[in-house]
């Protein structure tokens, strides 16, 4: 037990003392968070449109009324020829340019149908989307409204709710996904480094000459990151609910118990990485092409997993991050209790099972 | 069984040994034998299979062939029991860095469940002149302080065999000097030492000593023992001019070889001519004669008694 605490305490100061890494390691998440936050922000807000209405009638200016009253969308200018379509998106000055038809309201009135193009910067596609969803629906709005007004008697209205986040808010999303990667690269890039490091530097020789069992060594390499892990854990909780106002709807105990035990397979994977890799750059790589990549494309981060192709979805189901990520936004997001998670956590469980026997019995005992 | 059975008066033995690392063959049939208490030096060039052979007494890495056997246990099965008893300082600086010098003692102490207050006697005299750093880390030690820091460390443990491997490479010769000084008094507590070295200086200060060459041993025998064996007679020269004097040497059919040994060249001469001392000064006044003719000035030309380097010369070009 001596034996452990001594070589807990030895990782710490390794840690402690490399101050730069150290300061990553817990500015990792802090910056994560404020950059999904703000900055890399997807949702519509104040968009710049720009609007071609040759007929300057009342239908075609109700419409740009509404389209600049909503929080969406700005109009930001007038353009008054088709030419000028391609240089409003060049000039960067819209990301969407709404054209009415000529005689726009007059058709409207007499023929009871009129057409309004809406051209969109699809250079960023889910972006795209989003504005003509948003822009079809208050277009919808004013034909109801004036539908309404002529008392036509079929109607149909979809009425879209939108469940867990009214709001659409980004940060209901990304939450889930920085704490599934931070957790991951964390606990796996660096334990794995850790250990190899010490082959690197020749420590591992003395340490191996000594009646030291491996399973302690191991699991004092694992103690440190552990902890930084639950650290940022609760950093990155805190920022949510306190900063970025995501409040954790379901049970915070199935969280913090499905957390531990993601951090546990992170952690046994980090093991794995260091039985396979010699070299610290190795470990590196093989932590960055082989958990960074995966957890970032695979896990549900990002892009949905459901509309992947099949061998995609395939692969991402022996991504640990996308169960967790699944779990974390059912308990955070949904509301939902332990029940609503079992299958993840059984997962999680069999493959933390799994990591720790191959990494056990891949273990040198030796230096080849 | 009592533990204590296994201890034999054969601290390190090893039969057979042989290691490839692909298509280079490390070691080749390595055998031999460590006494109790005994100072064995590995002595050989780089390359020569030395840190293979240390590992695989350590029980760092396995042989492809042969048995090897450390305080009585085997270096293959026993291993856990071999890693409790010994003690390793690598070629390479190997201790943490980042750690203060008395954190890395305290560490390793730790690590073979025991503290620098049990045996501090025994790595006193060594600790002592690192201790006015303790609160230093490791890696701004000078090279001489490193060495005496992993010394201690590998010592920490009161280790019945202690293994170390090139200890005094790249340590000025006053710190050679002092280091071998301590050695000598770990011997009186009764720890076998294997050291390997490439320092052919180093040899007769060793009990016994095995030349190592190409992952074979030359000899394995006491210092005297070997240079007793060495067949020829051996003169060394020196003049002016030691580049010339090298390649006149070379050509003259009395000498079988001849190197340079730092400010001089040692030559030596076949035994069959020099079967009593007036057949020896005969050639040695036919050398000089040979030399001046050739033009070299400041010549000397004497007998002298060869060295290890020298035996380690003549075995190796067999």
């Amino acid at each position: 037990m001596r034996q452990l605490l001594s070589f807990v305490r030895k990782e710490f100061y390794h840690i402690f003392r490399d101050k730069t890494t150290m300061l990553i390691l817990l500015g990792i998440p802090v910056i994560q968070m404020i950059l999904f936050g703000f900055a890399l922000s997807t949702e519509v807000k104040d968009t710049q449109i720009v609007v071609l209405a040759p007929s300057h009638d009342e239908a075609s200016e109700r419409i740009i009324e509404r389209l600049n009253g909503s929080a969406y969308f700005n109009v930001a200018g007038r353009i008054s020829s088709n030419r000028e379509i391609e240089d409003a998106f060049r000039s960067g000055k819209a990301k969407l340019v709404v054209v009415f038809e000529d005689r726009f309201g007059e058709r409207l009135r007499h023929d009871g149908k009129a057409h309004i193009q809406l051209i969109a910067d699809a250079t960023d596609p889910n972006a795209a989307t989003t504005f003509t969803f948003y822009a079809t629906n208050i277009i919808n709005n004013y034909q109801q409204d004036l539908m309404g007004a002529q008392q036509n008697p079929y109607i149909i209205t979809p009425e879209v709710k939108m469940l867990f986040n009214p709001q659409m808010i980004g940060a209901y999303n990304f939450v889930p996904g920085v704490l599934g990667m931070i957790i991951i690269l964390i606990c796996a890039m660096m334990t794995s480094i850790a250990i190899v490091k010490e082959k690197e530097k020749g420590t591992m020789e003395v340490l191996l000459v000594s009646p030291m069992k491996p399973i302690y060594s191991i699991l004092s390499k694992l103690t440190p990151y552990f902890v930084l892990s639950c650290v940022n854990f609760g950093s990155i909780i805190l920022l949510s609910v306190f900063m970025l106002k995501v409040p954790i709807t379901g049970s915070f105990s199935s969280l913090v118990f499905i957390s531990l035990l993601y951090i546990f397979v992170s952690l046994a994977l980090g093991m794995l990485i260091s039985t396979l890799a010699n070299t610290q750059l190795a470990a590196m790589l093989i932590s960055g092409m082989g958990l960074m990549m995966p957890v970032m494309l695979l896990s549900g981060m990002i892009f949905p997993v459901e509309n992947m192709p099949m061998w995609l979805q395939v692969i991402s189901h022996i991504v640990p991050a996308r169960w967790y990520i699944e779990a974390v936004k059912a308990i955070m997001i949904e509301g939902l209790g332990f029940m609503a998670v079992w299958k993840d956590v059984c997962i999680l469980a069999f493959m933390a099972f799994v990591l720790v026997i191959i990494s056990i019995k891949q273990y040198k005992v030796r230096l080849e | 069984m009592d533990k204590n059975q296994n201890i034999t008066d054969i601290a390190v033995s090893c039969s057979n040994v042989s290691k490839s690392y692909k298509d280079v063959r490390a070691l080749n049939k390595v055998s031999m034998e460590v006494p109790r208490g005994q100072i064995f030096g590995i002595i050989g060039p780089d390359g020569s299979g030395k840190t293979s052979l240390f590992r695989i007494l350590t029980t760092l890495i396995l042989a492809d062939e042969g048995a090897a056997a450390v305080d009585g246990f085997d270096v293959v099965a026993d291993y856990r029991e071999i890693r409790k008893r010994v003690g390793y300082m690598p070629g390479r600086f190997s201790l943490y860095q980042d750690l203060t010098v008395e954190e890395n003692l305290n560490f390793f102490a730790t690590v073979f469940n025991t503290s620098i207050k049990e045996n501090y006697d025994l790595v006193k005299d060594i600790y002592q002149q690192i201790e006015p750093f303790k609160n230093r880390r490791a890696g701004k030690l000078s090279g001489g302080m490193k060495q005496k820091l992993a010394l201690s460390c590998a010592l920490i443990h009161r280790p019945s065999v202690l293994f170390l491997d090139e200890p005094t490479t790249g340590v000025d010769p006053v710190s050679r000097k002092e280091f071998w000084g301590m050695l000598k008094k770990l011997q009186k507590e009764n720890i076998t030492i294997i050291v390997s070295t490439p320092y052919m200086d180093e040899a007769g200060l060793c009990d016994k000593i095995g030349l190592i060459q190409d992952g074979e041993f030359l000899t394995t025998d006491t210092p005297r023992g070997i240079i007793g064996k060495y067949p020829n007679k051996l003169i060394a020269v020196e003049s002016n001019d030691m580049h010339q004097l090298l390649i006149d040497l070379r050509a003259n059919e009395l000498s079988k070889d001849c190197f340079a040994f730092g400010d001089r060249h040692h030559v030596s001469i076949d035994h069959a001519l020099t079967t009593d001392s007036a057949a020896t000064k005969d050639i040695i006044r036919e050398i000089k004669s040979f030399l001046l003719n050739k033009g070299h000035k400041n010549l000397i030309v004497e007998e002298i008694e060869p060295g290890i380097e020298d035996c380690f010369m003549q075995l190796s070009q067999k």
